[in-house]
């Protein structure tokens, strides 16, 4: 909870937000239409059964509220004997059973197309991580350069904590998000690294749980070019409301001019991260990449949330030898919620990680961790 | 018929040993429903918490784990606390008084399975002062994030769920015991009230699928300190399976939770529409085929594991089909109260306002039971307002108007009807403001179990939590009502309302400490 | 108590010990059990077939199928993993060999389990392994590498509309840390 300072400043904001909300929030009663095929189906669908339901709330309670009306006791209305009729049962037994068969014939139509399993032009592989995704491009030949990055929120903790105002894109930012082409079949494979996550983008009717050990398919042709939003949508812990889906649906030259550069920066970096940092650059680096990284367990302040989650202030780890604390963040503790970094951040980022936690929260280790520092002991493992 | 010139019994015990070491059925019946008003303030209260961090966007009460602690928690005292007890106290405190039995089939386990839930609950509730805080995986605890992912107090919790499960098959033997074996001659089983059917249906259902429950936390258990796999891929086991095992409990527990509350809107209708209960014999019917389909559709909780189309397919028409005696039992309803003579008590307002609102949260169902539909409705708020308009002015609803139209026969009161009036009008209001605007979230894609969400959501959350704070509020008014009511006020006839039938209602008010310990003369029981 | 009521509350304390046991060793049944659900169904895209080997395939069709290599990491598991070939095209029939790596960067024994998974689930039940580093756990000393192989094929029994199938392994580490050197090495 909030220090009472915090607080007052917390309240301010929410209330000057409160107004400004307001007026942005779109007032959405359904559900979106989408860009898909079968997301426009699933909305057909989704609003012929409304109206069925509709229809039928108005004669049965239509019926219920007549009687209500007129057969009440004030009104001097005398109760009929009437208790039963095998006639009328039989008759509202079969009625709802046809409306139901009605129903489940195009039900079963968009579910059939929804499953169509024929080749798709791209593969992407999803990986739920607590508590961001992965993205990696499946390739035709294990050569080529692999695209695969970690997509993580990036609406700043300042703002979750209201301490700054609310951007509109608020918890639906990410740094990096999945780029497809238009008009192209591409295929996801649903997985997860951990616990079970959901991988959901409302505008493409697309949800499907990453579970561990196991993977789902599920496919998705976008037909207009724009920015699509969704949340993770399976309990996964801790921060489940703050890993989002951000997909930007390109033409095809959009999309592979942006492939063939992923696939310069991913040789670029390699090349990079041999070269110095400045104390300055690790420590701005280090901070936001702790904000975005670590901050959910180990805390502002690095204060942590025991037990599950130790603090860093004032740690023996993070006071003591380089070399142990560069080997506990490549390579995570087993059993432990603390995962492994080596994959998930580039030897520039994680030598500036390094760097900020043994000087930040009161550490005073005076280190700065270079790239070659981390890379020495990566090529060594 | 009653008790006054019986010279062998006395009255209850004095003092604390009274509730202690009770074996009668109406002071056990009144031990579970004081519990579960306690149990439901108290998950009410983790509601309230809830509702307030959401009240706008941004974080502002609580942290994300607690937060999530809080939807845990919630869940399971709402579900296992206050709705199961609260019927299984309606079911001590009446369905002896219904048949014409003199008290439960096995008295000493009645009081044992009810001591035994208070213990249950207060380790549940300890977990949230121990280190690493209380179960924060979610009521439905998916593995792996309630195994390998899951806080130490987790062991607590399978032990609390091992007790509640212990408690409730100990309570349905006693109730089919004393169903089957203690009804008075000439009460045929086709003659019983639709209340003792409905019980004896759940009953069944209790005794089928707590084991269930009870297995599933004990692989949960084996997983978490005796090495075994069950929910873990890396040794050949599935986290899958874990769904699969839990919703095959889980859905029957949904119509554990909600056919009493059929039983109860059964008997309040024709009471106050003075006019016999339209197709008694179809309402029975209905009630066992939706228990038969309870155990076949538990997959349709599951539509995006990926399942083979035929598995969805025919999770889809079995869920579906759960419309067709639904249906009939809301058109029962309405054709018994049709060309009646009716009354607006609290107890008919409550149960009409149950059958509209329940019928909503049916058709809320029939739409979430479309696997293509529910693939954009799955795990948003729209579920959240579905299965709340069920539960709350569902079978919460109905043990309010339960409450109302016995507790004149349980203390030989009448209730305050003004404040009865009040505290019905708050609540209807309160729970459409706090539930409807839901359906929206979930249709503009707002995810369930969030402690924060985008912009877009801002309005109708700080709507719904207006709701929820009024909702909440006027509880309190219905324990006011009851405490007044206890204490004293106008003296309530033997037949109470005037178009109440029953043998319930041919004992005097308050019900004499031991009734029906010579059966009920014949005379007294007709047809349904 | 009489003798007969004696006897008679025997047997059913019997009875019942009899169904706690029974409902005990059905819940060490259910992974069993639903395995060969999944079987049946293909539910999961996890078949018994996943895991233990085939007899060997007597003729190869004409089609040609791609099957695509996948591997991820589990949590706490940082062994080098991946697929050799990004992927295959295969005739229903006909056997191939194709291989994965793993490395173990750590400096003390570990062990490794892969777990597969087949998509479109439907597919899982055409995918025949006859020699799989699934069906063993692969123990690594520190620092080794390893190149494992996978001989499978396609049954020729699959449908005309699956053209395209992905096989994925999701390596879990198993490694018991509190017996081995390894916990001496963490703590």
């Amino acid at each position: 909870m909030l220090p009472k300072a915090k607080l007052w400043l917390a309240l301010t904001v929410a209330a000057v937000s409160m107004f400004s909300t307001n007026l942005q929030a779109a007032w959405d009663l359904n559900m979106p239409q989408g860009v898909t095929q079968i997301s426009r189906e699933t909305y057909d669908l989704h609003m012929q059964i409304l109206w069925w339901c509709v229809a039928i709330g108005v004669i049965v309670f239509g019926v219920m509220l007549w009687s209500i009306i007129n057969h009440r006791k004030s009104k001097g209305a005398v109760s009929a004997t009437f208790h039963e009729s095998t006639k009328v049962e039989i008759v509202w037994t079969i009625i709802p059973f046809i409306i139901l068969i009605l129903m489940a014939i195009p039900a079963t139509r968009v579910l059939t197309q929804a499953y169509d399993s024929s080749e798709s032009d791209l593969d992407i592989q999803v990986i739920g991580y607590q508590w961001r995704w992965e993205y990696r491009y499946l390739r035709q030949d294990s050569l080529e350069e692999e695209v695969s990055f970690f997509s993580s929120l990036s609406t700043p903790r300042e703002q979750i904590s209201n301490e700054l105002p609310k951007d509109e894109t608020y918890l639906l930012e990410v740094d990096n998000p999945l780029v497809i082409p238009i008009n192209k079949k591409v295929r996801f494979l649903v997985t997860s690294n951990d616990v079970i996550h959901a991988w959901w983008v409302p505008d493409f009717a697309v949800k499907k749980d990453a579970i561990p050990g196991f993977i789902n398919e599920i496919w998705a042709i976008v037909e207009e070019p724009g920015v699509y939003r969704g949340q993770c949508a399976e309990l996964c812990g801790l921060e489940h409301g703050f890993m989002p889906i951000v997909v930007h649906a390109v033409p095809q030259d959009e999309y592979d001019a942006w492939y063939a550069g992923r696939q310069e920066q991913a040789v670029a970096a390699q090349a990079m991260s041999n070269s110095a940092i400045t104390r300055d650059d690790a420590m701005a680096q280090g901070e936001a990449i702790y904000n975005r990284t670590c901050l959910a367990c180990h805390q502002a302040g690095g204060v942590g949330l025991a037990p599950a989650f130790p603090a860093l202030a004032g740690s023996s780890v993070v006071n003591g030898d380089l070399t142990a604390n560069i080997e506990l963040l490549l390579n995570g503790v087993p059993g432990t919620a603390m995962a492994a970094y080596a994959r998930q951040l580039n030897p520039v980022e994680l030598a500036s990680t390094l760097t900020y936690i043994r000087n930040a929260f009161g550490n005073s280790t005076g280190d700065l961790v270079q790239p070659a520092d981390v890379n020495a002991i990566l090529e060594a493992q | 018929m009653s008790a006054a010139h019986d010279d062998h019994h006395h009255g209850p015990a004095k003092g604390i040993t009274r509730w202690l070491f009770t074996t009668n059925h109406k002071d056990i019946g009144s031990l579970y429903l004081w519990f579960s008003f306690a149990m439901f303030l108290l998950g009410g209260t983790f509601a309230m918490v809830i509702r307030a961090e959401l009240f706008q966007p941004g974080l502002q009460l609580v942290e994300p784990n607690f937060f999530n602690q809080m939807t845990t928690m919630h869940g399971l005292i709402m579900v296992f606390g206050a709705v199961m007890p609260a019927f299984v106290g309606l079911a001590n405190w009446m369905i002896p008084m219904m048949i014409g039995a003199p008290d439960m089939a096995l008295p000493r386990m009645n009081n044992w399975s009810f001591w035994i839930l208070p213990f249950a609950f207060a380790m549940l509730s300890s977990t949230l002062l121990m280190d690493g805080g209380a179960p924060n995986f979610g009521w439905t605890f998916y593995a792996p994030l309630s195994t390998t992912y899951a806080p130490a107090s987790v062991t607590f919790f399978i032990f609390a769920v091992h007790i509640m499960g212990a408690s409730s098959i100990m309570g349905s033997i006693n109730i089919i015991a004393t169903i089957l074996n203690m009804r008075a001659p000439g009460m045929t089983l086709m003659k019983m009230p639709l209340f003792v059917w409905t019980w004896l249906i759940t009953a069944y259902l209790l005794i089928a699928v707590m084991p269930v429950l009870a297995g599933v936390v004990t692989m949960m258990l084996f997983d978490i300190h005796f090495g075994t796999s069950f929910f873990n891929a890396a040794g050949g086991g599935d986290p899958v399976l874990f769904q699969h095992v839990f919703w095959f409990f889980g859905h029957p527990e949904v119509y554990i939770m909600i056919l009493p509350a059929f039983g109860v809107v059964s008997a309040i209708i024709p009471t106050f529409a003075r006019k016999r209960l339209f197709g008694y014999d179809s309402m029975v019917y209905a009630t066992a085929s939706i228990a038969f389909l309870s155990f076949i559709v538990w997959a349709h909780h599951m539509f995006t594991v990926g399942m083979p189309i035929a598995g969805e397919l025919f999770f889809m028409y079995a869920t579906m089909l759960i419309a067709v005696p639904t249906g009939v039992k809301v058109f029962n309803w309405v054709a018994t109260m049709f060309r009646g003579s009716m009354t607006f008590e609290t107890p008919m307002l409550f149960a009409i306002a149950f059958v509209v609102l329940f019928t909503m949260g049916g058709f809320t169902g029939l739409m979430l039971a479309i696997t293509p539909a529910d693939f954009q409705y799955h795990d948003t708020y729209f579920v959240v307002a579905h299965f709340h308009y069920v539960l709350v002015p569902g079978a919460v609803f109905s043990i309010m108007a339960a409450t109302y139209y016995w507790l004149p026969k349980w203390t030989g009161y009448m209730y305050d009807e003004r404040l009865g009036k009040l505290h019905f009008w708050l609540s209807f209001v309160g729970v459409n403001v706090l539930f409807f605007p839901q359906h929206f979230l979930g249709l503009a894609g707002m995810p369930r179990r969030i402690p924060d969400y985008a912009l877009q959501f801002a309005d109708f959350n700080w709507i719904s939590s207006i709701g929820g704070f009024l909702f909440g509020a006027s509880q309190l008014i219905l324990l006011v009502v009851v405490i007044k009511c206890v204490k004293g006020g106008k003296k309530a006839t033997a037949q109470v309302w005037e178009g109440a039938q029953g043998l319930e209602w041919t004992v005097e008010s308050p019900a004499p400490y031991h009734t029906f310990t010579t059966p009920p003369d014949p005379k007294l029981i007709h047809a349904q | 108590m009489s003798k007969t009521s004696r006897s008679a509350t025997k047997s059913l304390v019997r009875k019942l010990l009899f169904t706690v046991v029974g409902m005990f060793a059905f819940g060490f049944a259910m992974v069993p059990l639903y395995d060969v659900i999944c079987d049946i169904t293909g539910l999961n895209g996890k078949t018994g077939d996943q895991i233990v080997a085939v007899q060997e395939p007597t003729s190869v069709g004409e089609r040609l199928i791609t099957v695509q290599f996948l591997a991820q990491n589990s949590a706490g598991m940082d062994w080098g993993f991946g697929a050799n070939d990004a992927q295959v095209k295969v005739h229903p029939g006909e056997v191939k060999v194709v291989s994965y790596y793993a490395k173990n960067s750590h400096n003390y024994v570990m062990t490794g389990q892969a777990i597969p998974s087949v998509a479109p689930n439907e597919a899982a039940q055409y995918l025949k392994k006859l020699e799989c580093f699934c069906f063993q756990e692969q123990v690594l000393q520190p620092g080794e590498q390893v190149e494992m192989g996978i001989r499978f094929f396609i049954d020729e029994s699959i449908p005309e509309h699956i053209t395209k199938l992905t096989l994925s392994y999701s390596l879990f580490d198993i490694t018991d840390y509190e017996s081995s050197e390894a916990a001496v090495t963490l703590r």
